[in-house]
C-alpha cells in the first residue's frame, strides 16, 4: 500500500509531505530529489526503485506528485489515485500550480486524510468530498446534527457519490464526448498508427436517485439488436464502431454491463467521467498534412506544407496549429501562407502556423525557406514528423450517443421531462506526419 | 598580462548568463538557449563581417551553453578567427573555447596548428603562453606530432622569457606524458639539465617536474642532473627563509621545489663522486636537523610544508638505504610522529616506518618503537592507521619479538575491523609459522587463531597447520591433546572440527591411552559436532572414522552403525553417500592388514612456498609484499627452512574434486600399493580413478588426435577444469598454432606451466619454439599460447602437450597429444590423367608403395570422404581413374631438408564396406606415416 506521498516543485523542495507508514523513512524525501529531479539524466520511468523503495510519480505543469511504497502494490492503482488526487485538488482550487498549493496547504492535508487512509485510498468523489472538506473553514453552525449523520452514512453506504434529497426545479443534464485523436502518418500518406481516446462526461442536474441507461452504437449491442431484424442490421452496422476497451465510473453497474453490455447507473450530482474508452478501427482522421521538403545545396531548404480538411463542409475547425520543426543549424527563415498567421519560433526550433478556422473539404498551403549554417558536423538533420493540433464538432471515433433514458420511479418525473443536451468534440492528441 | 581593457565586459554575455540563471525550469532554459543558438546563427550567416569584440561575445556565449551541457556543432571557425587576432582578451577565448570544444576536423586543425605556430615564433611571452597552454590542455596526439619537435627548442633556447620556459617546460611534460614516443630526444636533453642552475625558481621547478619523468624513463640521459640537483638542494636547505623571498612558504624556503627534487633524486642510485655524496648527506641531515627545530610558526601550513620535506627526504634516505647513520636517525624522528597529535602524520610515519623495518641498518632502530606501534593498535581510532600499524608489526617482526607480536596481534584481531580480519589471520599464521621455535606454540596460536576468527581462516591457513604436524613429530602428540581439549568446547568452529578431525584421525592413537581421551570418547566428541557441520566437513570427518576403524579395532562397531545409517548410505549428497558406502565396505571386507596398508600414516608434505604466503601476496598486490617477503627472507635465515617452491616432479597429483580430500586417496603414493587380493573387484573399483603419479595421456585425447588430422582448428581437450583449443595454419614447411588454456572454473590456476615434449627422434625432425605463458589463469579467464612450427624432415611421432598447475591447492597434471603430423606440410599438387599415371608408374619401386585394406568405420558417404582427402592436405584428382567410385589425390609433403612428392588411391567397396587405401611416395617412412594416418579417417 501506499507508504507516503510528496508533492514538490520544480526545484524538489518539498511543499507537502505526508506519511502514511513507518517503513517511509525521511530521507525518502530526499533520495527521490536527489535520484529523480536532480538526476543528471532525465528520469523518463514513472516508476523508480531507490534502495528498495518504490517511487510513482506523476509530473503535473511544474509539480511532482510521488507516491512511495516499500510494499508490492499495484502500479495501475498507484497511479489511477494520483490522477484522482489531481483531479480532485483542480477540483478544489482550479489549477496545479506552486502558488496554489502553498496557499492550500491545510486543506490539501484535509483532503490526503480523508481520500487515504493508512495508505488504503479511500472515497476520492469530488462530489461527496466538497461535502464535508470545504475551504470556508468550519462550517459546524450551519450543519445540523441530522445533516452530518446523513453525510457520515452517505459517505459509509452503498450508494458513496450521491445522496437522497437532491431538488431541482428543471432536469437537465449535459453529455460531453471528449475524445483525442493520435496519428502517425508517413510522408506518402500511409497511416503508420492511429488511435482514438475518449472520455465521456455528463454532468447531471437531477432530482431524487434516478436510474440512467446510456446507449451508443457500440458494434456489439447493435448487433445483438440486430438479430431480430435482419434489414436493420445491415443499415445501423455501418455506424457501429468497434471499441477496443473501456473503463467506467464506479457508479456503473459492471455485472449488468457484464451480462447485458446495458450501461445503467445512478449518477453522481453534478459533473463526472462516466466513461473512457479507446479504438484504433475506422477513425475519421480530421486533417491530412503533405509535407514537400527539398534541400538546396548545403545551406538552404524549401519546405512546403499543405494541409487538407476532410469532414462535412458544414463543420468548422477551431484552433488549428501545425508546427513544423526547422534544423538545428537554422539561421533564417521566410515563410509565406495563404490563410492564418506563420511564425519562425527559434526557442522551440520550429515555425508555428496558426489558423483560427478552417470548414470542412477545404486545403490550405504554406511555403517556407530556411537558411542553414555550414556547420562541422556530419550528422544529418533527423527530421523530425510535422505535428498539428487541432478541435473539431465531432467525434473521429464515430461514436454517436443512441440514448440516455432517465427513471425515477419516486419522484413524478419521466423520461421526456429531462431536457438533455449532447456535445461532441474532437481534439488532436500527438498528431504526426513525417517528412 | 596586458590591463583589461573597458569594453571587455560583454554585457551581452552577462545578460544570457542571468536569464539562464533566472530559468524557472528546465524546458524554460532549454527555450531560452535555442533562442540564443538561433541569434548567433544568425549572426555568423557571414552576410556581414563581425568585429572581433562581438565575435568574442559570441563564442564565449557558445562556450557558456557548451559547458551547460548542450551540443555545440558550429562556431569553431569564428573560433580560430580569432586567434589571429591581436587582442589579448579575444586571442585568449579563442584559445579557450579550441582547448575545451577540440575537433578533429582535419581543415580546422591545420588553421588552429598555423595559428599556434604563429604565435610561438611571436615573440611576445603572453602570447606564447596562451599557445603553450593551449597545446597542453588538448595534450592530443595530434598535438604531439605538430609540436613535440619544436617546444624543446623553445624551452632551451637562450632568449626565451622565464614564464614561457616554466611553461614550455610542463607542456613538453604533459605530451611526454601522452604520447612519449613522439617526444624526440636529443642534445636538448643535456641543456634541459641546465635548466636546474636557472636563476628563476618557478623555471627550475617545472623542469625539476619534466626532468623527473623523463628520468624515469631514460636513466641514462639524465645522469648529470643529480649533482645539479644536489647542489641545487643544498642551496635551498642552507638558505635562510628569507632569501627566497616569493618561493617561501609559511618559513619553508621552496618546499615544492625540495619535494620534486628529493622525488628526482630517488630515480637514481646514490652518487658515486664522494663529493656529491658528502654534499647530499649534509642536505639530508640539515632537512632532518631543521625538523627538529621549533616551529616557526603555528599555522598548519608551515608544519604540513617543513613535513613534506621531511618525508621525502627520509623516503630517499630509505631509498638509498647506505647511510646506517641517516636510517637511524630518520627512524627517530618518524618514531616522534608515531605519537603526533595529526591522524595523518601518524599514517605517514607507521608506512615510512614499514620499509624502514625491511632496511638491515634500521631494523633494530624500528624495533625500539614496538611498544608504541602496539600501543597504536590499541587504542587507533582511525582505522587505516590501525592497518598500517598491523603491517609495521608485521614488518618488523623477528626470531626475538614473534612472540610478542603474534601474542598482541591475536589480542587486537579480536576487535579488528571485519574487512583487514582476514588479512591478520594469515599474518599470523605466517609469522607463527616462521618464527616458531617451539611448535607447541605454533599449535597453540594457530588453534586460538581458529577460536578468535575462525570466519576468516581461509582454507590455505588450516592445511598448513596439518602439514606442519605431519611433517614435525615431536609436535604431533600435543596437538593431539590440544586439538582435543579444544573440541570440547560447546561450540567450536567449523575449521576447528576439520582441524580435529584430521589431527586426531591421524594421530588420536597417541592420547588413547589416557582414559579421559579414550578412542569411543574421541569418536563421540567429533561425532557430537557431525550434523552441525557443512558438507565437505562430514566427508573429511568420515574418512576420519574409517581411520579411526584402522587406529582402534574396539570401535569398528559403533562406527560401522554410524556409516550404515540411512543418514550417511543415503545421503542427497554424493560424495558423502560414496564415502560412506565405500568405507562401510572396506570396513567389512577388508582385513586388519589391508586396512592397515590402505589407511597408514600419512607421508610427509614435501617442503615448498607456503601457501598462506602466497594468498596474502595475492591479496595484497604483488608488489608490496614481495619485496619485504625478499628482504625478510635474506635476512632471518629462516629457523624453519626458508620455504623453497617444490620441484614440480615431487609434487603429488591429485584428484580433480575440490572438496578438501586431505584423506588423499589419490594422493598417496604407497597407499594403493597393487589391488589386495582378498578384497575382490570392489577395492579395485574404488581406487581406479585415482590418477598416477606419471599423467598418462588423458582419457578421450587419442580421438580428438584423430579429428584433426584433417582439420586445422577446434577443441583438442576438455574436462571440468580446463579446456584446450587449437587453432593452426600451416604453409609449406613451417606452421603456426594457437593454443587456448580456457580456466573453467571460477578460482585462479597457479604456477600454470605448459610444456611441449619431444622424443629424441622427434626433436630432430621437428622443432618447436613456444614463449611462456603466464603462470596465474584467472576464473574463467583464457590465455593463448603461440607454437611456432618447424618440420625438418619427415617424422612420426606426435609432441605431447604437457600442462602442470595448481588448483585449490591441489596439483594437476594433463598430458595431451599435440595434432602435428606429418600430412599438415602438404601442398596439393593439381595433374592431368595422363601425368598422374605416368608418375604413379614412376613410384613403382616396392619399397615406395603401402597398400592398406581395412573395413569402414563410418557410412561410406563419396562427399564426406571427398572433403576428408581435401582436409588431408593433398589435392582431390576428378577423372583421373578410370572408375568413378575411385578416389584419388596427390600432393607434396614440404619439409626443411627434402619435398617428398605422394600420390594416393582410395577404393571403396561399397558391398564389403571396406576399403583399400594404396600411397606411393618417394620415401618409404612417408608412405608408411601417411597411410598409417589416413586410413584411421574412413
Amino acid at each position: 500500500m501506499i507508504g507516503g506521498l510528496f508533492i514538490y516543485n520544480h526545484k524538489g523542495e518539498v511543499l507537502i509531505s505526508r506519511v502514511y507508514r513507518d517503513d517511509i523513512g525521511r530521507n525518502a524525501v530526499d533520495a527521490f530529489r536527489v535520484n529523480v529531479i536532480h538526476a543528471r539524466q532525465q528520469v523518463r520511468s514513472p516508476v523508480t526503485n531507490i534502495a528498495r523503495t518504490s517511487f510513482f510519480h506523476v509530473k503535473r505543469s511544474n509539480i511532482w506528485l510521488a507516491a512511495v511504497t516499500k510494499q508490492n502494490v499495484n502500479a495501475a492503482m498507484v497511479f489511477e489515485f494520483l490522477y484522482k488526487m489531481c483531479d480532485v485538488m483542480a477540483a478544489y482550487f482550479g489549477k496545479i500550480s506552486e502558488e496554489n498549493i502553498k496557499n492550500n496547504f491545510v486543506l490539501i492535508y484535509e483532503l490526503l486524510d480523508e481520500i487515504l487512509d493508512f495508505g488504503y485510498p479511500q472515497n476520492s468523489e469530488t462530489g461527496a468530498l466538497k461535502t464535508f472538506i470545504t475551504q470556508q473553514g468550519i462550517k459546524s453552525q450551519h450543519q445540523t446534527k441530522e445533516e452530518q449523520s446523513q453525510i457520515t452514512s452517505q459517505v459509509t453506504g452503498q450508494i458513496g457519490w450521491r445522496w437522497e434529497g437532491i431538488k431541482y426545479r428543471r432536469n437537465e443534464l449535459f453529455l460531453d464526448v471528449l475524445e483525442s485523436v493520435n496519428l502517425l502518418m508517413s510522408p506518402q500518406g500511409q497511416v503508420l498508427s492511429a488511435h482514438v481516446s475518449g472520455r465521456v462526461v455528463m454532468k447531471s442536474y437531477l432530482s431524487g436517485m434516478p436510474e440512467c441507461k446510456f446507449g451508443m452504437n457500440d458494434k456489439i449491442v447493435i448487433e445483438k439488436q440486430g438479430k431480430g431484424t435482419a434489414d436493420e442490421t445491415s443499415k445501423s452496422g455501418k455506424q457501429s464502431i468497434a471499441i477496443d476497451d473501456c473503463t467506467f465510473h464506479q457508479c456503473v453497474r459492471l455485472s449488468k454491463f457484464d451480462s447485458e453490455r446495458s450501461i445503467s447507473f445512478i449518477p453522481p450530482d453534478r459533473e463526472f467521467e462516466l466513461m473512457r474508452y479507446r479504438t484504433t478501427k475506422d477513425i475519421i482522421l480530421p486533417f491530412r498534412v503533405i509535407p514537400l521538403v527539398r534541400e538546396v545545396g548545403h545551406t538552404k531548404l524549401e519546405v512546403k506544407v499543405v494541409i487538407k480538411s476532410n469532414f462535412k463542409p458544414s463543420l468548422l475547425a477551431q484552433k488549428i496549429e501545425v508546427r513544423i520543426p526547422t534544423p538545428l543549424n537554422t539561421s533564417g527563415v521566410q515563410v509565406i501562407c495563404m490563410k492564418g498567421k506563420a511564425k519562425y519560433k527559434a526557442s522551440e526550433n520550429a515555425i508555428v502556423w496558426k489558423i483560427k478556422r478552417m470548414a470542412g473539404m477545404k486545403e490550405s498551403q504554406i511555403s517556407a525557406e530556411i537558411e542553414l549554417l555550414p556547420t562541422n558536423d556530419k550528422k544529418k538533420w533527423a527530421r523530425p514528423p510535422i505535428s498539428m493540433n487541432f478541435e473539431v464538432p465531432f467525434a473521429p471515433s464515430g461514436l454517436k450517443v443512441r440514448y440516455l433514458k432517465v427513471f425515477e420511479p419516486k419522484l413524478n418525473y419521466s423520461d421526456h421531462d429531462v431536457i438533455k443536451w449532447v456535445r461532441y468534440i474532437g481534439r488532436s492528441g500527438i498528431y504526426e506526419t513525417r517528412c | 598580462m596586458p590591463a583589461v581593457s573597458k569594453g571587455d565586459g560583454m554585457r551581452g554575455l552577462a545578460v544570457f548568463i542571468s536569464d539562464i540563471r533566472n530559468c524557472k525550469s528546465k524546458e524554460a532554459e532549454i527555450k531560452r538557449i535555442n533562442k540564443e543558438l538561433a541569434n548567433i546563427r544568425s549572426k555568423f550567416k557571414g552576410d556581414r563581417a563581425l568585429d572581433g569584440y562581438s565575435k568574442k561575445k559570441y563564442v564565449c556565449k557558445l562556450l557558456f551553453i557548451f559547458l551547460l551541457g548542450h551540443d555545440i556543432d558550429f562556431g569553431h571557425m569564428e573560433a580560430v578567427n580569432l586567434l589571429s587576432s591581436n587582442r589579448y582578451t579575444e586571442k585568449q577565448i579563442g584559445y579557450l573555447f579550441i582547448s575545451v570544444l577540440v575537433n578533429s576536423n582535419s581543415e580546422l586543425i591545420r588553421l588552429i596548428n598555423n595559428a599556434i605556430k604563429n604565435d610561438l615564433a611571436s615573440r611576445n611571452p603572453t602570447f606564447m603562453g596562451l599557445a603553450l597552454h593551449c597545446i597542453a590542455n588538448v595534450g592530443s596526439r595530434e598535438m604531439a606530432e605538430a609540436f613535440a619537435g619544436e617546444i624543446p627548442r623553445i624551452l632551451v633556447a637562450g632568449d626565451t622569457m622565464d614564464s614561457v620556459k616554466q611553461s614550455a617546460a610542463l607542456c613538453l611534460l604533459r605530451l611526454y606524458r601522452t604520447s612519449p614516443d613522439l617526444v624526440p630526444m636529443g642534445d636538448w636533453t643535456s641543456r634541459v639539465v641546465h635548466l636546474l642552475n636557472d636563476q628563476h625558481l618557478g623555471v627550475v621547478t617545472a623542469a625539476t617536474s619534466l626532468i623527473t619523468t623523463l628520468a624515469q624513463k631514460n636513466p641514462e640521459e639524465f645522469k648529470t642532473s643529480v649533482s645539479l640537483a644536489v647542489s641545487r638542494l643544498s642551496r635551498i636547505v642552507t638558505s635562510a627563509s628569507t632569501d627566497l623571498q616569493d618561493y617561501t612558504y609559511y618559513f619553508v624556503p621552496a618546499p615544492w621545489l625540495s619535494v620534486k627534487l628529493l622525488r628526482l633524486l630517488q630515480c637514481y642510485p646514490p652518487p658515486e663522486d664522494p663529493a656529491v655524496r658528502g654534499r647530499l648527506t649534509e642536505c639530508l641531515e640539515a632537512i632532518l636537523n631543521k625538523a627538529q627545530e621549533p616551529p616557526k610558526s603555528k599555522k598548519v601550513q608551515h608544519s604540513n610544508a617543513k613535513n613534506a620535506v621531511l618525508f621525502e627526504a627520509i623516503s630517499l634516505v630509505i631509498h638509498h638505504d647506505s647511510e646506517p647513520n641517516l636510517l637511524v636517525r630518520a627512524c627517530n624522528q618518524l618514531g616522534q610522529f608515531l605519537q603526533h597529535r595529526e591522524t595523518n602524520l601518524r599514517y605517514l610515519a607507521l608506512e615510512s616506518m614499514c620499509t624502514l623495518a625491511s632496511s638491515e641498518f634500521s631494523h633494530e632502530a624500528v624495533k625500539t618503537h614496538i611498544e608504541t606501534v602496539i600501543n597504536a593498535l590499541k587504542t587507533e581510532r582511525d582505522v587505516s592507521v590501525r592497518q598500517r600499524a598491523v603491517d609495521l608489526l608485521y614488518a618488523m617482526c623477528d626470531r626475538s619479538n614473534a612472540q610478542q607480536i603474534v601474542a598482541e596481534m591475536l589480542s587486537y584481531l579480536e576487535t579488528a575491523d571485519y574487512s583487514i580480519r582476514e588479512e591478520i589471520v594469515l599474518k599470523v599464521a605466517i609469522l607463527a609459522e616462521k618464527y616458531a621455535v617451539d611448535y607447541t606454540w605454533y599449535v597453540d596460536t594457530i588453534l586460538n587463531l581458529i577460536r578468535i576468527a575462525g570466519d576468516y581462516v581461509s582454507e590455505e591457513v588450516w592445511y598448513r597447520v596439518i602439514q606442519i604436524v605431519i611433517n614435525r613429530d615431536d609436535v604431533q602428540g600435543y596437538a593431539a591433546k590440544t586439538v582435543f581439549e579444544a573440541l570440547q568446547a560447546s561450540a567450536c568452529h567449523e575449521n576447528l572440527v576439520k582441524v580435529g578431525g584430521y589431527i586426531l584421525g591421524e594421530f588420536g592413537n597417541l592420547i588413547a591411552g589416557d582414559p579421559r581421551s579414550s578412542p569411543l570418547t574421541q569418536f563421540h566428541l567429533l561425532h557430537s559436532k557431525f550434523h552441525l557441520c557443512s558438507v565437505p566437513t562430514r566427508a573429511l570427518l568420515l574418512s576420519t572414522y574409517i581411520k579411526f576403524v584402522n587406529l582402534f579395532p574396539e570401535v569398528k562397531g559403533t562406527i560401522q552403525d554410524v556409516l550404515r545409517s540411512d543418514s550417511q548410505l543415503k545421503n542427497a549428497d554424493v560424495e558423502l553417500q560414496q564415502r560412506a558406502v565405500e568405507y562401510l565396505r572396506l570396513s567389512t571386507v577388508a582385513s586388519t592388514d589391508i586396512l592397515a596398508t590402505v589407511l597408514e600414516e600419512m607421508p610427509p608434505f614435501p617442503e615448498r612456498e607456503s601457501s598462506i604466503l602466497a594468498k596474502l601476496k595475492k591479496k595484497k598486490g604483488p608488489s608490496t609484499v614481495t619485496d619485504l617477503e625478499e628482504a625478510k627472507r635474506e635476512r632471518s635465515a629462516d629457523v624453519n627452512g626458508g620455504p623453497e617452491p617444490a620441484p614440480a616432479s615431487t609434487s603429488a597429483v591429485s584428484t580433480p574434486s575440490p572438496s578438501a580430500d586431505l584423506l588423499g586417496l589419490g594422493a598417496a603414493p604407497p597407499a594403493p600399493a597393487g589391488p589386495p587380493p582378498s578384497s575382490g573387484g570392489l577395492l579395485v573399483d574404488v581406487f581406479s580413478d585415482s590418477p598416477s603419479a606419471a599423467a598418462p595421456l588423458a582419457p578421450g585425447s587419442e580421438d580428438n588426435f584423430a579429428r584433426f588430422v584433417c582439420k586445422n582448428n577446434g577443441v583438442l581437450f576438455e574436462n571440468q577444469l580446463l579446456q584446450i583449443g587449437l587453432k593452426s595454419e600451416f604453409r609449406q614447411n613451417l606452421g603456426r598454432m594457437f593454443i587456448f588454456y580456457g580456466n573453467k572454473t571460477s578460482t585462479q590456476f597457479l604456477n600454470f606451466t605448459p610444456t611441449l615434449i619431444c622424443s629424441d627422434d622427434l626433436q630432430a625432425n621437428l622443432s618447436l619454439q613456444t614463449k611462456p605463458v603466464d603462470p596465474a589463469v584467472d576464473g574463467g579467464a583464457q590465455v593463448q599460447q603461440a607454437v611456432n612450427i618447424e618440420c625438418v624432415s619427415d617424422f612420426t611421432e606426435a609432441p605431447v602437450l604437457n600442462i602442470q598447475f595448481r588448483y585449490g591447492g591441489t596439483f594437476q597434471n594433463v598430458s595431451v597429444k599435440l595434432p602435428i603430423t606429418l600430412n599438415k606440410f602438404f601442398q596439393p599438387t593439381e595433374m592431368a590423367s595422363q601425368d598422374f599415371f605416368q608418375r604413379w608408374k614412376q613410384l613403382s619401386n616396392p619399397q615406395q608403395e603401402v597398400q592398406s585394406i581395412f573395413k569402414a568405420k563410418h557410412p561410406m558417404d563419396t562427399e564426406v570422404t571427398k572433403a576428408k582427402i581435401i582436409g588431408f592436405g593433398s589435392a582431390l584428382l576428378e577423372e583421373v581413374d578410370p572408375n568413378p567410385a575411385n578416389f584419388v589425390g596427390a600432393g607434396i609433403i614440404h619439409t626443411r631438408t627434402a619435398q617428398i612428392g605422394c600420390l594416393l588411391r582410395l577404393e571403396p567397396n561399397l558391398q564389403a564396406q571396406m576399403y583399400r587405401l594404396t600411397l606411393r611416395t618417394s620415401r618409404e617412412t612417408v608412405s608408411q606415416r601417411l597411410c598409417e594416418l589416413l586410413s584411421e579417417q574412413f
